[in-house]
């Protein structure tokens, strides 16, 4: 019995010692950055949670997700933030994440009911470029023109694989044909976004893939109203960011509340000037000044998750073939 | 011939290159048993495999007979800033990748200085994307290196070996004859298999002036299986593919290099007879100048898009480079640790299957190496924890091969010189390290401390897995910098890391300078 | 006494048979062709060379597998006697402590045999720094203090002019005489043996013959040396 007691009190020592309990969030690097969301996130929600949450930033979408599933059943990850559409079926599909309970009015151009992935934040994929060019009004368009534009590659880069999908959502079988026209346009194709970006600002290109919040950035941040982006009269493709808990947490009371934080004005109202991109539920308060000028697209295009498996590796074939040539 | 005695033992080199073959076999390992299935190599793949072979092998002939010239030129003109000219020709090989190739391509690049002049003229801009782009930028990095390496060898011919030649009336063709292709032919393939094997893991670089997926190499493949699809056999069997060319390239080094043995000679400064006439002197002007202008222009450019950024850099930045030079440091430590005892053994013999491992880490793709330690280290710790000793070693297992081109030539003079004398004298083993070997490669300790340091504060390598968000290194500041739309706080940041490269790298190797300088 | 019993060597392909007694205190010079294994020879005692057959004994003591500087000699190779990074003080010290952590005692003794051989004052000099004549001194120097009952030298003067060379093998002979060591000393010239050894031992066709007197020898060559020693100005 002594022998119990004590036991005991070593137990009950050890749980005051951890007291706090832990919130493990995996998510992207850029998202933790000192001028990421992170760090005004994290003040936010333990100021309301009596918990320690621990954000871990790791590369970039794809990288997380390949994370934990390197990771597996034993990730120390309770919720991951930052995986988007399409990597939402690959990543439902490792079973490695548990449906969540939160509700709210979600604000995204198109409806949601994905009972494991909650949506955060979302954006449309457009080519920004300078005022005062003549900007193509779509892909054909610009195929026709004579303008240089720089693109991610899709096997390396989140964006490089939103432009492949979103030429198969908009051209379907005739893709292929696109990417021949748009061959002799591309100056090249970088790793990631942040290549492809700092080229076109140093003057390599007429136009870069990026967002259509892109602009919004500088200017908010630098007062420089001479970037915009291209509107595309066949539609933009959408990029929506989710989070998810994990089944194997060993806090998934604290994950949901943190899903639920995650939706709350707190959360939201920081993601346009730190992370650039739409809010998924647009707090009372409307979006910052600026936002206002951007492009807004007539049309949004996604592909079901379900299909975005199948259909993105098709669509990668495609895309080597007619740039290899 | 049979085992004549030696001054040192060849144990500890031969357990270093144990170590660092383990891991990155074990690494290797980790990752092929983590695989769950996936469909082995495909088209694409042997289309990255040829890709990656051609680019690799014009590029490492391209830099090396460039460098030629340029060390030959170095080594014989005497002038006022020469030594730091040897050293800033260093700043490309450490440099950050992606900011070396904005720097090239605001010279290079289609609005470039170049394309611009050519504007001014009513000419077209430079086509600079395509396999020439690739070669080009990867001259730019390895042709310093190629260049250290030649001109190292071409001082270590001793000052009696030129003065007998020009006691001979030895002209140009016989000075090349007797001197210079002798010691060509041993440091030639050597510098040939090293930048083959820096080309043939490059990636970013090769994507970005490849100007489009006809430039995947296997690197790209190997981020592709991991990153896209998740299929971790493929990655493996394409990593072991890539260390299997570099070990081909490697293997063909060592059959083609002659070791030329020009014999002792005390440590004086070596006087040149030769190159005295006008069309050398200005041969060699020529020559300078434009590897010059090559490698200075587009650091010029980083230098001065940096100039708007670097008064106005976030506190991070700053927390970051401390944390890179830390890094630095241990890497540094840990890199002489194995490259001293390497370079020894390789000096008493030929000691082939320690140099093979030293070309290990080279071989090894890093996103490999970090994917495997993270499969390692995860079931017993938190990988991330680690996340700097592990940048730490990664950085120094990658720097090996490069320590050891730099040490071993010597080891082997200072063993022929003084390996007697010092066994006579019944200094074998720590005496003879400590008093005789290390002081004698007192500068090549100092140039390989210098490049290892600062390849390791300019290495992004390993550390996409192993990101410690509260610990980030500066080229990860940088990069996030730059993923926030933050281009001239990078590129502040970037001249920052400019400066602590080539300021650690110009520190360490003072004791090469003064050879150098010799 | 050095006794080299049957003794079989090689460098490379190059073989050579010694049976051989060096008695105590004995000045020796060993000559032959060029080629014929002089060198072999003198690093095989030193133990640079392995020994393929017959053992080096030392006394009673068995030589053959101990390491050259645990062997009782002193060795001078034609170059690089000197580390080139230390100065003279630290070459000569090297003799006594190859680490280099001379007490004081030792520093007095190293201090002693710059002395002896002249060369007091130069003590912090680079070997660079110093003449020909000078650098062979500060090797005899570190002989001295090694008091190794043994001293090879591998023509060590070889590249000092005849006036040189002979004040050179003067001190040596002085040095050995002191120190009573023995002396084996390769030479080209039979000046240099008629100068300072009693007894001539020849290599030639592979084999090491038994040493005989100096003066009766030169004087008198058997055939084969003949031709090599040339015209009769020995």
């Amino acid at each position: 019995m002594k022998y119990l007691a004590f036991a005991a009190g070593v137990l009950t020592a050890t749980a005051t010692f951890a007291d706090t309990p832990i919130l493990t969030v995996y998510t992207y690097d850029s998202f933790v950055a000192d001028w990421g969301p992170g760090p005004v996130i994290e003040k936010a929600f333990e100021e309301t949670c009596g918990c320690d949450l621990q954000l871990v930033g790791v590369g970039d979408g794809a990288t997380l997700l390949a994370r934990i599933r390197l990771e597996g059943a034993r990730s120390r990850a309770d919720v991951v933030l930052g995986l988007d559409t399409s990597l939402m079926a690959t990543a439902n599909a490792t079973g490695l994440f548990a449906p969540h309970v939160a509700e709210a009015e979600f604000t995204l151009p198109v409806p949601w009911d994905d009972p494991v992935f909650v949506p955060y934040d979302w954006g449309y994929f457009a080519f920004v470029h300078d005022r005062g060019i003549d900007a193509p009004t779509n892909f054909r368009d610009l195929a026709d023109s004579d303008l240089k534009i720089i693109i991610q590659d899709p096997r390396s880069s989140t964006p490089g694989l939103g432009l492949l999908l979103w030429v198969k959502a908009a051209y379907g079988d005739a893709a292929p044909d696109v990417w021949a026209g748009l061959a002799d346009n591309i100056v090249t194709v970088t790793k990631g976004w942040s290549e492809a970006y700092g080229l076109f600002l140093d003057g390599e290109a007429d136009m870069v893939l990026s967002y259509t919040t892109s602009p919004a950035y500088h200017l908010i941040a630098e007062n420089d109203a001479g970037k915009t982006a291209a509107l595309f009269d066949e539609g933009h493709y959408l990029q929506i960011e989710v989070a998810a808990k994990l089944a194997g947490s060993d806090q998934p009371e604290l994950a949901e509340k943190f899903l639920d934080f995650m939706l709350s004005p707190a959360f939201q109202m920081v993601i346009p000037t730190t992370n650039w991109m739409y809010p998924a539920v647009l707090p009372a308060a409307g979006l910052p000044d600026g936002f206002d000028t951007l492009i807004q697209p007539g049309k949004a295009l996604l592909l079901a998750p379900s299909e975005t498996t199948v259909l993105r590796d098709e669509a990668l074939d495609e895309w080597l073939r007619e740039l290899s040539r | 011939m049979a085992a004549r005695t030696q001054p040192l033992t060849r144990w500890p080199g031969s357990f270093a290159a144990i170590l660092v073959g383990i891991l990155v076999l074990a690494c290797l390992a980790a990752v092929l048993l983590r695989a769950e299935g996936g469909r082995g190599l495909g088209p694409s793949d042997w289309a990255a495999v040829r890709f990656t072979l051609v680019q690799a092998g014009l590029s490492a002939l391209i830099s090396v007979a460039l460098a030629v010239p340029v060390a030959r030129a170095l080594a014989r003109r005497r002038f006022a800033g020469r030594g730091a000219l040897i050293t800033l020709l260093g700043a490309p090989f450490i440099l950050p990748v992606i900011i070396a190739v904005l720097g090239l391509l605001q010279v290079f690049g289609r609005s470039g200085w170049i394309s611009q002049g050519l504007g001014w003229l009513g000419l077209e801009p430079v086509q600079i994307y395509g396999l020439h782009g690739v070669v080009l930028a990867h001259v730019f990095f390895n042709l310093p290196l190629a260049t250290r390496l030649i001109l190292q060898a071409w001082q270590e011919i001793p000052a009696e070996r030129f003065r007998l030649a020009a006691s001979l009336g030895a002209g140009p063709r016989a000075m090349w004859q007797l001197l210079e292709w002798p010691m060509l032919r041993q440091v030639l393939p050597g510098a040939l298999a090293l930048v083959f094997a820096i080309c043939l893991t490059s990636f970013t670089v090769a994507l970005t002036l490849g100007g489009g997926p006809k430039a995947t190499t296997i690197e790209l493949a190997i981020y592709q299986a991991f990153r896209f699809d998740f299929d971790l056999g493929r990655a493996a069997l394409l990593s072991i593919l890539q260390i299997v060319l570099t070990a081909t390239a490697g293997f063909m080094a060592l059959r083609f290099s002659v070791p030329a043995t020009f014999g002792g000679g005390l440590d004086r400064l070596v006087r040149r007879w030769d190159g005295h006439t006008r069309r050398a002197r200005i041969g060699d002007t020529v020559v300078i100048v434009l590897a010059l202008g090559f490698l200075a222009l587009p650091l010029l450019a980083v230098v001065l898009s940096g100039l708007a950024g670097i008064g106005d850099l976030p506190l991070s930045v700053f927390r970051a480079a401390l944390v890179s030079v830390g890094v630095s440091a241990l890497s540094t430590v840990v890199l002489l640790g194995l490259a001293i005892p390497m370079a020894v053994t390789v000096s008493l013999s030929r000691g082939g299957m320690v140099e093979m491992a030293g070309l290990l880490g080279l071989a090894a793709s890093p996103l490999v190496l970090g994917i495997g330690l993270f499969v390692i280290l995860n079931p017993w710790t938190d990988p991330v924890a680690l996340a700097l000793a592990v940048t730490a070693l990664v950085n120094a297992v990658m720097a090996l091969p490069f320590a050891l081109r730099i040490l071993v030539p010597r080891a082997r003079q200072v063993v022929a010189q003084h390996g007697r004398l010092g066994v006579s004298l019944g200094m074998a083993g720590r005496a003879f390290l400590w008093r005789v070997m290390i002081p004698g490669m007192r500068a090549q300790i100092g140039f390989s401390a210098g490049l290892g340091a600062a390849l390791s504060m300019g290495d992004l390598g390993v550390v996409m897995l192993f990101a410690d968000p509260d610990h980030a290194t500066l080229p990860l500041q940088i990069y996030r910098l730059m993923g926030a739309y933050r281009m001239e706080q990078a590129q502040g940041a970037a001249l920052l890391l400019l400066v602590l490269s080539v300021g650690v790298f110009w520190a360490l190797d003072r004791g090469g300078r003064w050879h150098a300088e010799a | 006494m050095l006794r080299l019993e049957d003794v079989k060597m090689a460098n490379g392909t190059f073989r050579l048979a010694a049976d051989l007694t060096v008695p105590a205190g004995q000045k020796i010079a060993v000559i032959g062709p060029s080629g014929a294994g002089k060198s072999t020879l003198i690093e095989t005692i030193a133990g640079f060379l392995p020994v393929f057959g017959g053992r080096i004994l030392w006394g009673d003591t068995d030589l053959t597998k101990v390491g050259p500087g645990q062997r009782p000699l002193a060795i001078l190779f034609q170059d690089g006697n000197l580390f080139p990074h230390l100065s003279v003080a630290d070459n000569v010290g090297l003799g006594l402590r190859p680490d280099g952590r001379l007490n004081r005692h030792q520093r007095d003794a190293v201090a002693r045999a710059i002395a002896r051989v002249g060369l007091d004052g130069l003590e912090t000099r680079a070997p660079a720094a110093l003449s020909g004549g000078q650098q062979s001194r500060a090797a005899l120097a570190r002989v001295l203090v090694q008091a190794r009952p043994l001293l090879l030298l591998d023509e060590p003067f070889a590249a000092l002019g005849p006036a040189l060379k002979d004040e050179m093998l003067d001190l040596v002979s002085e040095l050995v005489r002191e120190t009573g060591a023995s002396l084996l000393m390769v030479s080209h010239d039979p000046k240099d043996a008629r100068r300072i050894t009693d007894q001539v031992v020849v290599v030639m066709q592979g084999q090491v013959f038994k040493p005989q007197p100096t003066g009766a020898l030169l004087d008198n060559p058997p055939e084969a040396l003949k031709a090599y020693l040339g015209g009769g100005n020995s």
